[in-house]
């Protein structure tokens, strides 16, 4: 049995289309994608400093409507889609998601729900499974109120997500608790992985915050430092070791630290796409923070595949054409395509720079400064992520 | 709710569960499974057993069903299958149909 895809954006991926489409080259493959993420909206009632949503966000009126999505799932099906990930922003915030999961199912979609759950009751949950639902994907932002409802700027967060998390095992949902980590939460992690099997979760995200967009400009307040890093890790380790059969734990480390820089989305275009809440067609969801690039929108008059395959913003940076040195002549360079281009671009200015968490990039020591600098900041308070552009955590809450 | 972490014996009578599924993807012309954000591609065999994986149908009836039609010895089938359902069954992808016994 082969595993295809680790479809979750952040996760490394493996080579799933080259293996199901018997491709020979696999720099030069980019079939439809397996899974694809839809951003619904951008709307949602929590504040997470490290949000993955764009700086810019879209605003309800720029939404694409149900018919709209419709139109997109049912298109996403015929071209050879097999799962969809119904994101935001918070998915649930959407009236029309019931339909929306409704009509994945009657096309032949596998469905997945990524949610803050906070909105949810009981009979919407009930809803959505009648609908075809087939996965529910929480996030925690701790193990407990305090930090948890904190980090989310939300309060009464953290009861309601653990009261949802039991409904949908009480439905007989798969259920993945995904755990965003960082120097604030670290030390909850081992709760955190107890909590994940008390909730009887099949799944557990410990995913380490990737530094764009609003994460990039919570940085100080929320990288580890090194020593949490290597605990971490041990933490890990350890409990895969112990919970085999029971839990299952994908883990994404905080790349500033690595040695080696992570194989973004599987590689620009090759593997993945999003759908932004306007209809952007876009290789990654922070890919609209690199500057200069053109997106497609779902809206114009060319179809979903003509995109993915034709677009410019997709052929830019795809396979291996592109690249400079050193990633030109590396011998990793079909292995982690260069790392990411929005940190290349975020950091050195040039997207087709090779990733800075690449140990054979010129800024690869400032970087792993920079991370210590930041863990060392004592910097503790978070600007928290709305449509106001931002707003900074006040000091007596803290 | 479906019964998880099962150990698979010869009188399992297996199931995937609601949420794996085994579908013929026709844009590629292969079997895939459909699981909670994964997709698996099975072998020939793999997909020739999930097919009786019916509900009704015993582990044991199963290993008989394919020791039959490949006129192969049932012990070297028997342990193939029964490894092969407690790969997936380790990983979530299978359930059981329990009696309820009255």
């Amino acid at each position: 049995m082969t595993e295809l895809t680790e479809t979750t954006p952040q996760v490394d991926a493996n080579d799933g289309l080259a293996v199901l489409e018997r491709r020979g080259s696999v720099a030069e493959t980019y079939g439809i994608p397996l899974a694809v993420l839809l951003e619904l909206t951008h709307r949602c009632p929590l504040q997470c400093p490290y949000c993955s949503n764009p700086l810019e966000l879209d605003r309800a009126g720029q939404e694409l409507t149900t018919a709209e999505w419709k139109k997109v799932l049912s298109e996403l099906a015929e071209i050879g889609v097999l799962q969809v990930h119904f994101s935001g922003g918070e998915p649930t915030a959407r009236k029309d998601i019931v339909e929306l999961v409704q009509h994945a199912n009657d096309v032949g979609l596998y469905t997945n729900l990524i949610t803050s759950a906070v909105l949810l009751t009981r009979e919407r949950l009930k809803e959505l499974a009648d609908a075809g639902l087939c996965h529910v994907q929480i996030s925690f932002q701790g193990n407990e109120p305090v930090v948890a409802d904190r980090v989310g700027g939300y309060k009464g967060g953290h009861s309601k997500k653990l009261e949802v998390a039991k409904w949908t095992r009480e439905l007989d949902l798969p259920l993945t608790v995904n755990a965003v980590m960082h120097r604030q939460n670290l030390h909850q992690l081992p709760d955190i992985i107890q909590m994940a099997v008390d909730l009887d979760a099949d799944r557990l995200e410990v995913a380490n915050v990737q530094y764009y967009g609003w994460a990039l400009k919570n940085r100080a307040s929320l990288m580890p430092t090194y020593e949490q890093l290597e605990e971490t890790d041990r933490l890990v380790e350890e409990a895969r070791e112990r919970l085999k059969g029971t839990l299952t734990i994908d883990y994404v480390v905080p790349d500033y630290y690595a040695l080696r820089p992570k194989k973004c989305m599987g590689g620009w275009g090759r593997q993945f796409f999003n759908i932004s809440p306007s209809g952007k067609v876009l290789p990654c969801h922070a890919a609209e923070s690199i500057t200069g690039l053109d997106f497609m929108s779902v809206r114009s008059n060319n179809s979903i595949a003509w995109i993915w395959q034709n677009s410019e913003a997709f052929n830019r940076y795809r396979g291996t054409g592109w690249m400079k040195e050193p990633c030109k002549s590396c011998e990793f360079r079909e292995i982690d395509f260069g790392g990411c281009r929005c940190q290349a671009f975020a950091l050195t200015g040039d997207a087709a720079n090779t990733d800075p968490a690449c140990t054979l990039s010129p800024l690869h020591e400032s970087i792993f400064k920079q991370a210590e600098r930041d863990a060392a900041s004592g910097q503790d308070r978070f600007l928290y992520r709305n449509f106001a552009g931002g707003t900074p955590e006040n000091g007596n809450d803290a | 709710m479906a019964p998880r972490h099962i150990q698979v014996a010869e009188t399992s009578r297996v199931v995937l569960p609601r949420h794996t599924k085994l579908k013929f993807d026709e844009t590629r012309q292969v079997w895939v499974i459909l699981a909670p954000e994964r997709v698996l591609a099975p072998d020939e065999i793999a997909v020739e057993v999930l097919k009786l994986c019916d509900g009704v149908r015993s582990v044991a009836g199963i290993i008989d069903e394919l020791a039959t039609k490949y006129a192969a010895p049932r012990d070297v089938i028997a342990t193939d299958v029964v490894a092969m359902l407690q790969d997936l069954a380790d990983k979530g992808f299978l359930t059981e149909v329990r009696e309820t016994t009255s």
